[in-house]
C-alpha cells in the first residue's frame, strides 16, 4: 500500500463510483446524500444506492455514489474509490476497491490491517482527531466526523465546496450556527487533504451540462405525488420496509396540497391499520363508497392481505395496492431488493383469480403508473398492483422532472349517478350491459334503486345469492374476459432494437432496465447484439407475444430466484418456454449489469454461439 | 338455492313519515333455521329504521362471515350492503365511513366473526370510535360449521354432545367497556320492546355503539347446559337500565319528564330516557359498569340495557379533520395540485 498519491494513471472525468462504508445511525445518511447531490448540481449526473440493515443503529451501511457522464442509472458493481469509515468492515471496503483505486481511512489511529494491497493506495485523514479537537459533545463529533469526509472527498476528487455550501445552507436554512458547524466541519477534511495531497486524484468530478432538466428523487416519493395527483382521497396502511416512505410521502403532500387553511379540514383521510388485514379491508371499504383508495405494503403485506385480494376481485372493487418488493421468503432481508412478489401478486388469493399489474422501471414512471393505477382500478372495477421495489421505492434516482397534463380527468369508470338510476327500470349489479365484461356500479346513498349486496360468496349476473353452477360459472368467465381486456389498457412495453440484425433479446422488467442497457452496450461493444423488451404492464398485451415470437432465444432477466417473470411470460403468452432463457440475480442488491452480461455470455458459451 | 324475494303486499300496513312500511325496510328471505335469534334481530333493525323515518338508502350494511353476518341480506334491501371476509368487517366499515360520513353504517356481525379473527377489527375500530352500530348476535357457538364452541362460550356450558367448555369467554361488553367504546349495550333477542329503542340510540350516537344481543342458536345451542339458550336466557335475564328512544320531533310528555328518568340528548338527533332498574345503577360510569358485568357473572345473571353511554367522545371523523363533505364527492380539481404546483414543488430535489 501505498500511502501518498503517486503518479497518477488514467485520468477518469465524471466516470467513477465513490463507495461510503459506514455505521447505521451516525447521521451519514445526510452526509452522503450531501455528496450525491453537489455532483448532480455541478451538472453531473449520477446514481445512489444506499445499502443498509435491518436496524436502528450500529449495524454496517454502505452508500454508493456512482459518477457517470454517460448517464447510466444502474450500479456499475465497481467502487473505485472507498472511504473506510466502519472499523469492522475495513477487510470487506478493502478488498473491494477496484485495482488501481483509492481507500480513505480516518487515521486517527493506525491501520495496520489496511496495508493489506499494494495495487491501490490509502489516503489517511485523521477525522476523529480534527473533530474531537473542534467540537464538544460526543454526538455532534460523530455527526462532523461524517461532514469532515465529504469535505475530504470533495478536494481529492474536484468537487465544488461551494456548491456544497449551497446545499448545507438549504438543508439548514435560518439555523447558522448549524450551517457554520457543518461548514467547519467540511472545511476541516477539506484543507487537511490540500495540505498533505495536493495533487489531485486521477478520478475527478468536473462540472459539465447533464442533469439539466432533472431531478434527484425515490420512487415511494414520485408514486406518493401521483396518489395526490389521481385525486386519492383515501390510504390505508401498516407500517413496513420498504414502503412506509411512500405513505409518508402521501401524507407530507395532502398536508401542503389539500388542507384547508382557515378550517383546517382535510381533504383526504390516512389511517394507520393495526395490520395488513385491516388495511386492505379499510382501503376497500373506500373504493366499494367510491373513493380512490390504496395500501402500500410489502411482500409480507401482500401475503396478509390476499383473502381481502380475492374478495375484491371476486366482489369487484376498485383499489390500488402499492407493493415496494423486498427480499423474501418470509422476513427475508427486509433492507434489501427483489423482483420476487410477481407471481404472488398476478394470482394472489385463493381460487381462480387473475390481476392487473404495473411495473414501474424508475420514480418517472412510479409517478405516472400510480395514476394510471387509479384509472385501471377504477375502469376494470378491481385490485391493481403497483410493483416496484426497494430500490426504486427508497434510493435517489436522476430522472427528467415529472410533468403534469392540466387537461387529465380521471377515469372513474362506470358508475351510475343518481338520475341515471332514476330513468332505469331495474339495475342489476353484475350485469354486462355493453359487452366489454364491465358491469355497472353504484355507490350507496344515492339512491334505493341503486342498492345492491356485494358479496364473496356466489352470486349470480343480478349480484343474488347463488349455488347455481350455470350461473356461477357466468360470472367468472366474465371476470376471465375483463381480466384479458385489460391487456390492451396497461401499460405498453418498451421496445428497444439495438440497430442490427438480432437472433436473440431481453426480455426484462422494472428497475433491471438500466442494468439491461447497460448490458446491451457492453455486450454490442463485443459484438453481441441483443434487442430488448421491458414489460409494464399485466396481463401481457400482444405485443409482447408478437416480441417474444420473433427471436430465436429470448433471455428473461429479473430479480428474484425462480424466474418469475419467465413463469407468468410461459402461463399468459403462447411463447415456447425452452426459448426463454432466465438470467437471475437474486441477491437482494440493486442490479448491476455484470450480472446480465455473465449469465448470457454462459448460455452463449454453452450454445456454441456467440452472435 | 339463489336467493328469493319476499312477496311484497303492504296495501293496509301502516306508512312512515317517508310514506314507507315497515316491507319496505325488508330484504330477501331468511335462509337461518325456523326460530333462529338472528331473525328476530333482524326485525327489530327492520322496526327501528322504519319507525326512525330514516330513507333505506341513508344506511350501509356491513358484515363478515358466519350465520349472523349473512342477515344483512335479510333487512332493507334498498340499502347498499357487503358481506365480506371472517372478522373483518370493522376494517370495511372503517374505509367505507372515512369516505362518507354522511350514511348510518350498521354492522351485523357474531361472536365468532368478532371475538376470534375478529377480535383485532373489533378492538381497533372501538379505539378509532368509528360512528357505526355494531350488533354482535352472540350465540356462543359456531352454526354454519355444526356446534364447536366460540370465544363468547361460557365456563362451563355444555356443547350438544354434553362436552362442557373447559376456557374462559371473552365478554365483548367488557372488552368494549375497557377500550373505551362510548356506548356498550347487551339485549336479548327474545325482547324486542328493549331491542328497538336500543338499535335507534345506537344508530343516534355518533361514535361506536356495541349491542351484543343474546341471540339464541336453535339448533347448536339452545339445549339444557347451555347458557346461551332460550331457557337459560329468559331465566337470567336481567334488565338494568331501560331505554326509550324519542325522536326530536315528538313531544316529550309529563310521563317520562316526571317520573326520575335520565335524559340523553343524542348528537345524531332524538333523545334517550333512560330509567335505572337497578337502584344504584348509573350508566354513565364506566369503572361500575366493568365492575357490574365482571362481578355480576358469578350469579349468572344477564345483565342488560344501556350498560354505559358517553356522548362526548369525538368520533373517527373529528379525530381525522375530515371535511364535512365527503371524500367521496369531493370534485377532482380540489384533489389535484395542478401542473403548476407540480413543477414548484421539484425545486427541492434539484
Amino acid at each position: 500500500m501505498k500511502d501518498v498519491v503517486e503518479t497518477p494513471g488514467e485520468v477518469r472525468v465524471n466516470d467513477f463510483v465513490i463507495k461510503i462504508g459506514n455505521v447505521n445511525g451516525t447521521g451519514s445518511a445526510s452526509a452522503n446524500g450531501l455528496l450525491m447531490k453537489a455532483i448532480f448540481r455541478m451538472g453531473v449526473p449520477v446514481v445512489g444506492k444506499n445499502l443498509f440493515p435491518s436496524n436502528i443503529q450500529g449495524l454496517p451501511t454502505w452508500y454508493e455514489i456512482r459518477i457517470t457522464r454517460d448517464s447510466y442509472f444502474a450500479r456499475s458493481g465497481t467502487a473505485d474509490f472507498v472511504v473506510a469509515m466502519n472499523a469492522e468492515t475495513y477487510a470487506r471496503d478493502l478488498a473491494e476497491v477496484s485495482p488501481g483505486g483509492f481507500l480513505l481511512y480516518d487515521s486517527t489511529w493506525p491501520r495496520p490491517d489496511l496495508h493489506g494491497r499494494t495495487d491501490i493506495t490509502a489516503i489517511g485523514v485523521p477525522l476523529a482527531r480534527m473533530c474531537n479537537e473542534q467540537f464538544d459533545n460526543a454526538r455532534t463529533r460523530v455527526l462532523m466526523k461524517n461532514m469532515a469526509y465529504v469535505g475530504a472527498v470533495a478536494g481529492l476528487t474536484g468537487i465544488d465546496v461551494e456548491v456544497i455550501r449551497g446545499l448545507v445552507t438549504e438543508m439548514f436554512g435560518t439555523k447558522a450556527h448549524l450551517i457554520d458547524a457543518n461548514m467547519k466541519a467540511i472545511e476541516l477534511g477539506l484543507n487537511y487533504v490540500r495540505e498533505h495531497y495536493p495533487d489531485p486524484l486521477p478520478l475527478r468530478v468536473e462540472a459539465m451540462d447533464g442533469t439539466a432538466g432533472h431531478i434527484l428523487i425515490d420512487g415511494n416519493t414520485a408514486a406518493a405525488l401521483g396518489c395526490v395527483y389521481a385525486g386519492a382521497t383515501f390510504g390505508a396502511w401498516y407500517p413496513i420496509t420498504p414502503s412506509t416512505s411512500l405513505m409518508d410521502g402521501f401524507k407530507s403532500f395532502c398536508e401542503k396540497f389539500r388542507v384547508d387553511k382557515d378550517t383546517g379540514e382535510k381533504k383526504f383521510c390516512i389511517i394507520q391499520a393495526e395490520d395488513e388485514l385491516a388495511s386492505i379491508g379499510m382501503a376497500i371499504g373506500a373504493g366499494w363508497n367510491g373513493a380512490r383508495a390504496f395500501t402500500p405494503t410489502s411482500g409480507p403485506g401482500i401475503s396478509l392481505m390476499s383473502e381481502f385480494i380475492g374478495f375484491a376481485y371476486y366482489g369487484e372493487v376498485p383499489v390500488v395496492l402499492f407493493d415496494v418488493q423486498r427480499a423474501g421468503p418470509s422476513t427475508g432481508l427486509p433492507t434489501r431488493t427483489q423482483q420476487c412478489d410477481l407471481t404472488l401478486a398476478a394470482y394472489a388469493s385463493h381460487g381462480d383469480t387473475k390481476h392487473i399489474l404495473v411495473f414501474p422501471a424508475n420514480p418517472k414512471e412510479c409517478f405516472e403508473m400510480a395514476v394510471q393505477s387509479f384509472d385501471l382500478a377504477e375502469r376494470f372495477q378491481t385490485p391493481v398492483f403497483f410493483m416496484t421495489d426497494l430500490d426504486i421505492g427508497m434510493n435517489d434516482w436522476m430522472i427528467p422532472e415529472l410533468t403534469w397534463d392540466d387537461s387529465y380527468q380521471p377515469d372513474r369508470g362506470k358508475v351510475l349517478g343518481k338520475d341515471e338510476l332514476e330513468a332505469i327500470e331495474k339495475f342489476y349489479r353484475y350485469e354486462d350491459r355493453d359487452g366489454d365484461a364491465i358491469p355497472y356500479r353504484t355507490l350507496p346513498g344515492v339512491h334505493p334503486k341503486g342498492a345492491y349486496f356485494t358479496r364473496g360468496s356466489g352470486h349470480n349476473w343480478k349480484g343474488g345469492y347463488t349455488e347455481d353452477s350455470d350461473e356461477y360459472k357466468e360470472v367468472l368467465d366474465r371476470l376471465t374476459q375483463k381480466w384479458k381486456n385489460a391487456a390492451a389498457a396497461v401499460p405498453a412495453p418498451v421496445i428497444i432494437k439495438c440497430g442490427k440484425p438480432a437472433r436473440r433479446a431481453i426480455v426484462s422488467v422494472g428497475g433491471c432496465d438500466g442494468a439491461v442497457r447497460e448490458a446491451m452496450d457492453r455486450m454490442a461493444a463485443d459484438g453481441v447484439h441483443l434487442d430488448y423488451l421491458r414489460v409494464r404492464g399485466f396481463p401481457f398485451s400482444q405485443e409482447v407475444d408478437d416480441f417474444i415470437a420473433g427471436y430465436d432465444e429470448v433471455f428473461v432477466v429479473e430479480q428474484n430466484r425462480d424466474a418469475q417473470l419467465r413463469t407468468l411470460l410461459i402461463n399468459e403468452t403462447s411463447a415456447d418456454k425452452t426459448r426463454l432463457i432466465p438470467v437471475l440475480d437474486y441477491a437482494g442488491m440493486a442490479a448491476n449489469p455484470k450480472f446480465i452480461v455473465e449469465g448470457i455470455t454462459a448460455h452463449l458459451e454453452i450454445v456454441g454461439d456467440a452472435a | 338455492m339463489t336467493s328469493m324475494p319476499k312477496p311484497f303486499i303492504d296495501k293496509h300496513l301502516p306508512k312512515n313519515k317517508l310514506g314507507l312500511s315497515v316491507r319496505n325496510y325488508e330484504g330477501v328471505m331468511s335462509t337461518l333455521c325456523a326460530g333462529c335469534g338472528h331473525d328476530s334481530v333482524t326485525a327489530a333493525l327492520v322496526q327501528a329504521f322504519w319507525e326512525l323515518d330514516l330513507a333505506p338508502e341513508s344506511a350501509a350494511k356491513v358484515s363478515g362471515i358466519g350465520c349472523s353476518s349473512k342477515t344483512t341480506a335479510y333487512f332493507m334491501g334498498q340499502s347498499h350492503g357487503i358481506n365480506c371476509v371472517h372478522g373483518r368487517m370493522p376494517s370495511v366499515a372503517t374505509g367505507a365511513n372515512a369516505v362518507n360520513g354522511k350514511l348510518h353504517y350498521i354492522g351485523i356481525s357474531g361472536d365468532g366473526d368478532s371475538l376470534s379473527i375478529g377480535f383485532g377489527q373489533f378492538a381497533h375500530a372501538i379505539r378509532r370510535n368509528l360512528n357505526m352500530l355494531y350488533v354482535l348476535e352472540n350465540n356462543g357457538v359456531y352454526g354454519l360449521t355444526k356446534g364447536q364452541f366460540s370465544a363468547s362460550a361460557d365456563y362451563g356450558s355444555k356443547s350438544k354432545k354434553g362436552v362442557p367448555n373447559e376456557q374462559t369467554p371473552i365478554d365483548p361488553c367488557v372488552q368494549a367497556l375497557t377500550l373505551g367504546a362510548g356506548f356498550v349495550a347487551r339485549a336479548f333477542s327474545g325482547d324486542k320492546s328493549q331491542l328497538v329503542p336500543l338499535i335507534k340510540a345506537g344508530l343516534m350516537h355518533k361514535g361506536f355503539a356495541l349491542i351484543d344481543v343474546i341471540s339464541p342458536c336453535v339448533t347448536f345451542n339452545d339445549h339444557a347446559g347451555s347458557t346461551k339458550s332460550y331457557a337459560h336466557t329468559y331465566k337470567y335475564y336481567h334488565p338494568l337500565v331501560h331505554t326509550d328512544f324519542v325522536a326530536h320531533a315528538e313531544e316529550i310528555t309529563g310521563e317520562y319528564a316526571d317520573d326520575g328518568a335520565m335524559r340523553v340528548t343524542m348528537h345524531d338527533g332524538g333523545e334517550l330516557l333512560l330509567r335505572k332498574t337497578d337502584s344504584d345503577y348509573d350508566p354513565r360510569d364506566r369503572a361500575q359498569a366493568i365492575e357490574t358485568l365482571m362481578l355480576g357473572g358469578s350469579d349468572g345473571e344477564i345483565r342488560t340495557g344501556l350498560l354505559y353511554l358517553n356522548e362526548d367522545m369525538a368520533d373517527m371523523h373529528a379525530a381525522n379533520r375530515l371535511p364535512d363533505a365527503p371524500l367521496n364527492t369531493l370534485p377532482y380539481d380540489q384533489l389535484n395540485p395542478g401542473a403548476g404546483a407540480l413543477a414548484a414543488l421539484q425545486k427541492r430535489y434539484r
